[in-house]
C-alpha cells in the first residue's frame, strides 16, 4: 500500500467535487472497501486520492413509480438481501447476496461496490507476474496458466478472467438498470451495457465513466418472477469462495403452467455476468420440461471455449442451467444458505439476531 | 534455579478451580487470556523506539540477481535502510551454521546471502522504517533486475529424476528392506490391485502471521520474541549464524498462534528481523504477509504407487508402496511416507520406497502428521479398491489382516487397542447398516456414501527437562522451555503437576516459551506430553520424595522412615497413607523447616533400551458418511466418528480438541485443499487464504470422537503416547472411499475438487 490522501464527503456533490479537485494520479471512490483495500495493499491499485462515500446517504431502499425497487448504492449487500422488499418481490437477489463472500464482508460491502469488484484472477493479483488486467500490454498469464477459474465465454486474447460477483448475475437477469451521476449530471445503463468483455481493452471491467458515480440499482418489476426464481452457485466450499459457475434463474408460469417468461444469466464463467437473451426466448410458450431446460442450456453455452484446466466448466455449466431450472420451476430459491432455512419463506427476520446481522448459513 | 520470569506470562487457572485428576476435561488454563486479547503473540510485544521491517521477495524462481535499486525506497520519509546480500550484518558463511535442530541433509537456504535466487518468492531485501506503512510503501518501490535461468518446479514432469534421500534428519526413519518377495507374492496372487495417487502440495497457514520483534537490551543482550515451535532450537540458530554467544540471546514463544510444523525450523522473518537490529542498533519487527506465508515450507507434493496382493479370503499377500515426492536443490526433505504401510497389516511379503526429485523451490517443511497425512492415505485407499475387488466389507478386510505385531519391524506393539477402535467406531456410526454396494443410497439429488480407514502414527518420546519449584506461599512453579502452539501444554502441564503434587490447579504455574528455561525438545510430531508431561511428572515425583524427606527429619513427625508409597500427596498436604488425620499442610511444612523454595528437577531421556523391544504407535479408525451430487461435482462430509487409541488421555477436552482439528483438516486434505503452482513461472499463485481453500464453518458437521482405553508405560511413564497427529490420518481415505461408496469413481488424486468428483462428460 502506497500513500494517498483522503477526504470524506457528506453530499453526491461533495463526493463529485472531491474526485475533480483530488490532484493529480488516480482517484477512486471507497464504500465498503472489502475489494478496493485487498487490491491496495498488493500494490494492484494505487490511487493517489481516496474520497469516501459512506457518509453521502444513498443508502435508500424503496418503491419507483414504474412499480420496481430502487436498490440504494450504498445500502449494504447485507440489508439489501434482508429487506422485506427484497426478499418477497427479488428472492432472486437475496439468494445471489448471500450466497457470495462471508457475513463480514457482506456487513460492509455497498451494492455500488459489488458491481466494481475486480476479477480474482490469481495473477491480476500478483504482482509479480505479468497481467494485461493490471499494466496493459504486459501480456496474459493466465491463457497458457492455471485456468481453472477462467473464462469459458467471451474471452479474448488479451484476458480471460471472469467477473466474481454474484449478485451481478441476478441483476443481470433480472434486466436492473444502474444510475450513475457526474458533473455532466445523471445517466442510465442497462445492466447488460454496464460491464464490458475484454476485447483488447482488459483494463476496463465497465463503462463507467472515471468522474462517474453510481448512485442507485433499478430493478424494473418483475413480480411475475418471484415464486420461481433460483440461484444456484456451484463453488468449493459451502461459504466464502467464487463460483465456479453460477446460475440465474428465474421462470413466469401461467395458468397452465407454461413459460410466459424465463431469465437465464451465468456467473462464474465470462468477464461479465452472461444473460442469454436467446435462451430466455426458446423457453418463453414452452412446457417447463427438463428437455426445454437442456436445450436453454445448450444455447446458453454455444460458443464456449474451455483452456485446458477449466474444460469441465463447460459440462458443469450445463448441468448448474439444468439444474437452476428445476429448482426454480420447483420454487427452491438457493441452493445453499439462509434461504434453505424454513423462516425465509414468511417469517419475518424482525426481533431475531437476523435482523441486526447477516449471520453465517448453515448447510 | 529456576523461578518465575518476571516478565513471562504465565497463565494460571482461575481461582476455586481445586484439585483435579490426569484425563479430566479441564479448560485451558490460557483460554481466557486468549479470547480477551491479552495473550501477546510474536508481532504483539511492546518495544520502545521500535523499527518496522517489511521483506521484499523475488518474483522469479532462479537466477542472479544483477541490480538491486533501492534509491526510491530510501527516499520515502521515515525509511531508515534498504538490507540486501549486499549490505547485510556479517554471518557466518558456513552452511553448517545455519543447521537448525530439526534441519533435513544438505544446505540450508541463507537468507540475504548473496545474488543468488533458489526459489520464487525468496526474500531478497528488508526495508527498515519507522512505521510500518512507510516500509510497506517503500517495499514497493525497491527494483530489482535479474539474470533468469531456467528452472524447474514440475514434480509430476521430473518422476524419472527420482533419488535416493539422504536420510539424516531428526526423527525420520528410510524405508525398511524388504519383507519376502513382494513382487513374486504379486505375480502369484488371485487378487491384485495396482494404482497411481497423487496429492497437491499444502501450506500450513496457521491463523497467526510468522513474526519477529527483536528487543535490544542496553547491555546489546537480544530478547526475540518470536513465532517457533522452540525457543531453544531458534536460540541456537540465531546466536550460531551471527556469532553471538548464546547468553547474549534469549528466544521466547509464550503463544503461538498454531503452526502445524511450520514453526519447527526458523523462518527467514527470524535471521531478517536480527539483522536489522544489528545494523541498525535498535528493536526491529518483521511481520511476514498472508502471502509471504507460501514462500517458505510445505506439505510436499506426492506421487504413489500402492501394488496390494491378497487370496480370495482377503488375506494380503503382498504390500508394494513407493513414494516420490519433491524437495528443493537446498536439501534432502523427507519424511515418512512408506513406511506405515509395513506397520499397519499382518503381511510376509512388503516392499517399500521413497524417492525425491530436487526442484528449483524452497524446501518443504513437516505439516501436521508429515509423511503419514497423504502415506496412510494411498493406503488406505488402495485397501478400499481392494475390498471392493474382493467384495468384501472394508473393516472385514482389516479384521482380516489384523496384527498385534509391526510386520517389517518384527516386534509387539507396546500396546494397540486399534481392534477396539474398529468395534466402537463402527457401532457408534452404525457401520452394520452399510449396504455393501456403491450407489445404493441418496437423498434428493445427492448420492450417499459411506466410507472408513486407519489411521496410524507414532508415539514418539525425545528428550526434556523440567524443574519443579515449591515456594513458601505454597506456589508450584513449574518450568520447561516447552511450546504450546495451541495444542494445550499450558493446561495440560499444569495438570500433570498439580494431579502429581495434589495441589488445587490454581496453584500450580507452568512457565513455557523462554530459551532460558530448562531444556526441551521441539513441539513436534506428538512427542511433546509423552516428553514434556513425563519431566513434569519427574520432578514432582522428586520434589515429593525431598518433602518426604523433610517431612521425616521434623521432631515428632508421623511420617518418619516412611516411603513415597506410603504417603499421599492430596489437597494441598502430605498424609499418611489410610490416615487422613496424620497429615501436615505443604506449606506448613516448608514453614517448620524454615524453607522459602523447595526445587527438584527431572531429566527424561527415552530409554531406548526398553522401547528397543516393541513397536510403539497410536492408531485410529475414522468412519464417514459423505453427501455427493455427482451432476456438480460437490461433496461434503454430513457425519465422521473418529476412534482413536493412543494411550492414555491426559485432558479429554483438549485432547478431544485435538482430534477434531485433525479431523476438519482431513476433510480439507480431501476436498478443498492445494496449493497450486504455476511451472512456467515456478510460483504459488494461490497465495491468500481467498483462493487457498480450507473449510469453512458450514463444511463441517458432525465430528464425533472416542478414545478407547490404552495406556502404555513403554510409551512414557504417564501411559500417554500423544494426540497432535494422528486425528488427521486416515480421514481423507475415509472421504475418498465413501466418494466411491456413493458414485462407484474412485478418484486418486486430492484434493477432490468438484472437477474431479463430477460424473464424467
Amino acid at each position: 500500500m502506497r500513500a494517498f490522501t483522503f477526504a470524506s464527503a457528506r453530499t453526491v456533490e461533495d463526493a463529485l467535487d472531491a474526485l475533480a479537485d483530488g490532484g493529480p494520479g488516480p482517484k477512486r471512490f471507497i464504500a465498503g472497501g472489502t475489494n478496493l483495500i485487498d487490491l491496495m495493499k498488493e500494490d494492484v491499485a494505487r490511487p493517489a486520492a481516496l474520497v469516501d462515500i459512506n457518509r453521502v446517504g444513498l443508502d435508500e431502499i424503496r418503491p419507483t413509480e414504474a412499480g420496481g425497487l430502487l436498490l440504494g448504492a450504498l445500502a449494504r449487500n447485507a440489508a439489501t438481501a434482508r429487506h422485506p422488499e427484497v426478499r418477497r418481490r427479488y428472492p432472486l437477489v437475496s439468494a445471489a447476496i448471500l450466497a457470495g463472500a462471508s457475513p463480514q464482508i457482506r456487513n460492509m460491502a455497498t451494492n455500488g461496490g459489488n458491481l466494481l469488484q475486480r476479477t480474482r484472477c490469481h495473477y491480476f493479483y500478483d504482482v509479480g507476474t505479468p497481467c494485461n488486467k493490471r499494466e496493459p500490454g504486459e501480456g496474459c498469464s493466465a491463457i497458457e496458466g492455471l485456468a481453472r477459474q477462467h473464462a469459458i465465454l467471451g474471452a479474448s486474447e488479451h484476458c480471460i478472467a471472469t467477473h466474481p460477483s454474484d449478485l451481478c448475475v441476478a441483476l443481470a437477469a433480472l434486466g436492473a438498470v444502474v444510475h450513475v451521476r457526474s458533473a455532466a449530471g445523471q445517466r442510465l445503463i442497462p445492466f447488460e451495457q454496464f460491464h464490458r468483455l475484454p476485447g483488447d481493452e482488459p483494463q476496463r471491467d465497465t463503462t463507467l465513466g472515471e468522474d462517474e458515480l453510481i448512485t442507485a440499482i433499478e430493478l424494473p418489476p418483475s413480480d411475475g418472477y418471484a415464486a420461481h426464481s433460483t440461484y444456484l452457485k456451484v463453488r468449493e466450499r459451502a461459504s466464502y469462495a467464487f463460483a465456479l459457475v453460477s446460475v440465474a434463474a428465474a421462470l413466469d408460469l401461467d395458468e397452465d403452467g407454461a413459460v410466459r417468461g424465463a431469465r437465464l444469466a451465468l456467473g462464474g464463467v465470462a468477464h461479465k455476468p452472461w444473460r442469454v437473451p436467446e435462451a430466455e426466448e426458446a423457453l418463453v410458450g414452452a412446457r417447463p420440461t427438463p428437455a426445454a431446460f437442456e436445450a436453454a442450456a445448450e444455447t446458453a453455452l454455444a460458443g464456449a471455449q474451455s483452456r485446458g484446466d477449466n474444460a469441465f466448466k463447460i459440462p458443469l455449466a450445463h448441468r448448474a442451467v439444468v439444474r437452476a431450472l428445476g429448482m426454480a420451476l420447483d420454487g427452491v430459491p438457493a441452493n445453499t444458505g439462509l434461504l434453505g432455512l424454513p423462516f425465509f419463506a414468511g417469517e419475518p427476520f424482525e426481533g431475531t439476531p437476523l435482523d441486526r446481522m447477516d449471520t453465517e448459513e448453515q448447510p | 534455579m529456576t523461578d518465575l520470569i518476571a516478565d513471562l506470562e504465565t497463565p494460571t487457572a482461575p481461582a476455586g478451580t481445586g484439585t483435579v485428576r490426569l484425563g479430566q476435561p479441564v479448560s485451558r488454563v490460557d483460554g481466557v487470556a486468549k479470547v480477551t486479547g491479552r495473550a501477546r503473540y510474536a508481532a504483539e510485544h511492546p518495544a520502545a523506539d521500535l523499527v518496522h521491517g517489511v521483506v521484499v521477495n523475488s518474483t522469479i524462481a532462479k537466477g542472479r540477481i544483477i541490480s538491486l535499486d533501492t534509491r526510491k525506497a530510501r527516499e520515502v520519509p521515515g525509511v531508515l535502510a534498504v538490507l540486501t546480500h549486499e549490505n547485510r550484518p556479517r554471518t557466518r558463511s558456513l552452511g553448517l551454521a545455519f543447521k537448525d535442530l530439526t534441519a533435513p541433509a544438505g544446505s540450508p537456504f541463507k537468507p540475504l546471502h548473496d545474488d543468488r535466487i533458489r526459489y520464487s518468492g525468496q526474500p531478497v531485501a528488508l526495508v527498515l522504517a519507522e512505521t510500518f506503512e512507510a516500509a510497506r510503501a517503500a517495499s514497493r518501490l525497491v527494483r530489482v533486475r535479474y539474470d533468469e535461468r531456467p528452472h524447474d518446479t514440475n514434480l509430476m514432469a521430473n518422476l524419472r529424476k527420482a533419488h535416493r534421500p539422504r536420510p539424516l534428519k531428526f526423527g525420520y526413519k528410510p524405508p525398511p528392506s524388504e519383507k519376502g518377495d513382494a513382487r513374486a507374492a504379486y505375480g502369484a496372487a488371485e487378487v491384485k490391485i495396482d494404482a497411481v495417487y497423487t496429492a497437491g502440495v499444502e501450506h500450513h497457514n496457521p491463523m497467526e502471521m510468522f513474526a519477529s520483534t527483536v528487543i535490544l537490551g542496553e547491555d546489546g543482550h537480544l530478547t526475540i520474541y518470536d513465532k517457533n515451535q522452540s525457543s531453544i532450537n531458534c536460540r541456537s540458530y540465531v546466536s550460531r549464524v551471527f556469532g553471538l554467544k548464546k547468553s547474549q540471546v534469549t528466544v521466547r514463544n509464550p503463544y503461538v498462534g498454531g503452526a502445524f510444523g511450520s514453526g519447527l525450523r526458523p523462518q527467514y522473518q527470524l535471521p531478517l528481523a536480527v539483522m536489522g537490529t544489528l545494523h541498525l542498533g535498535r528493536s526491529v519487527r518483521v511481520v511476514m504477509t498472508r502471502q509471504q506465508m507460501f514462500t517458505f515450507g510445505h506439505r510436499p507434493e506426492t506421487w504413489q504407487r500402492v501394488r496390494l496382493a491378497a487370496d480370495r479370503d482377503g488375506t494380503l499377500r503382498s504390500i508394494e508402496h513407493v513414494a516420490i515426492a519433491e524437495t528443493s536443490r537446498m536439501e534432502d526433505y523427507t519424511e515418512v511416507v512408506v513406511n506405515w504401510s509395513g506397520k499397519l497389516y499382518a503381511c510376509d511379503n512388503i516392499r517399500l520406497g521413497y524417492r525425491l526429485v530436487d526442484l528449483d523451490q524452497y524446501t518443504p517443511i513437516d505439516m501436521r502428521a508429515p509423511g503419514a497425512a497423504h502415506g496412510v492415505h494411498a493406503l488406505e485407499v488402495a485397501m478400499d479398491e481392494l475390498a471392493v475387488e474382493l467384495d468384501m466389507d472394508p473393516l472385514e478386510l482389516r479384521l482380516r489382516n489384523y496384527t498385534e505385531s509391526s510386520p517389517t519391524e518384527g516386534l509387539p506393539y507396546s500396546s494397540k487397542e486399534l481392534r477396539a477402535c474398529y468395534t466402537r467406531g463402527a457401532e457408534r456410526f452404525g457401520w452394520a447398516d452399510r449396504p455393501p454396494h456403491p450407489r445404493s443410497m441418496r437423498d434428493g439429488h445427492e448420492l450417499v456414501g459411506w466410507g472408513m480407514a486407519t489411521g496410524i502414527w507414532d508415539a514418539a518420546q525425545f528428550y526434556g527437562r523440567a524443574t519443579a519449584v515449591l515456594h513458601a506461599d505454597g506456589r508450584l512453579v513449574v518450568s520447561s522451555a516447552a511450546s504450546d502452539i495451541g495444542t494445550g501444554t499450558y493446561t495440560v502441564m499444569t495438570q500433570i503437576a498439580a494431579a502429581t503434587m495434589g495441589l488445587p490447579l490454581e496453584d500450580v504455574v507452568f512457565q513455557l516459551g523462554d530459551s532460558n528455561l530448562p531444556l526441551a525438545s521441539v513441539e513436534g510430531g506428538s512427542s511433546h506430553v509423552a516428553t514434556i508431561g513425563s519431566a513434569v511428572e519427574g520432578a514432582c515425583v522428586e520434589l515429593r520424595q525431598k518433602l518426604l524427606r523433610i517431612a521425616g527429619r521434623l521432631p515428632g513427625s508421623p511420617f518418619e522412615h516412611l516411603t513415597l508409597d506410603q504417603v499421599e500427596f492430596t489437597d494441598g498436604s502430605l498424609r499418611v497413607a489410610g490416615s487422613p488425620e496424620r497429615s501436615m499442610r505443604l506449606v506448613d511444612l516448608l514453614a517448620a523447616a524454615d524453607e522459602q523454595r523447595l526445587e527438584a528437577s527431572h531429566t527424561l531421556v527415552s530409554n531406548m533400551f526398553r522401547k528397543r523391544k516393541w513397536a510403539l504407535g497410536t492408531h485410529s479408525a475414522v468412519f464417514c458418511e459423505v453427501k455427493v451430487d455427482e451432476d456438480l461435482g460437490t461433496a461434503r462430509v454430513t457425519r465422521v466418528v473418529s476412534a482413536i487409541a493412543a494411550g492414555r488421555i491426559m485432558n479429554l477436552k483438549t485432547a478431544t480438541s485435538q482430534i477434531s482439528g485433525g479431523v476438519v483438516w482431513g476433510i480439507s486434505q480431501a476436498l478443498h485443499e492445494e496449493t497450486h503452482s504455476d511451472h512456467r513461472l515456478g510460483r504459488f499463485m494461490n497465495h491468500n487464504l481467498s483462493e487457498y481453500h480450507v473449510p469453512v464453518n458450514a463444511d463441517i458437521s458432525n465430528i464425533e470422537v472416542l478414545f478407547v482405553a490404552e495406556d502404555d508405560r513403554v510409551a512414557s511413564r504417564l501411559g500417554a503416547k500423544g494426540v497432535g497427529e494422528i486425528g488427521i490420518v486416515g480421514v481423507s481415505a475415509a472421504v475418498c472411499n465413501a466418494v466411491h461408496h456413493a458414485t462407484g469413481r474412485r478418484v486418486r488424486s486430492t484434493p477432490m475438487t468438484p472437477d474431479k468428483i463430477m460424473r464424467p462428460w
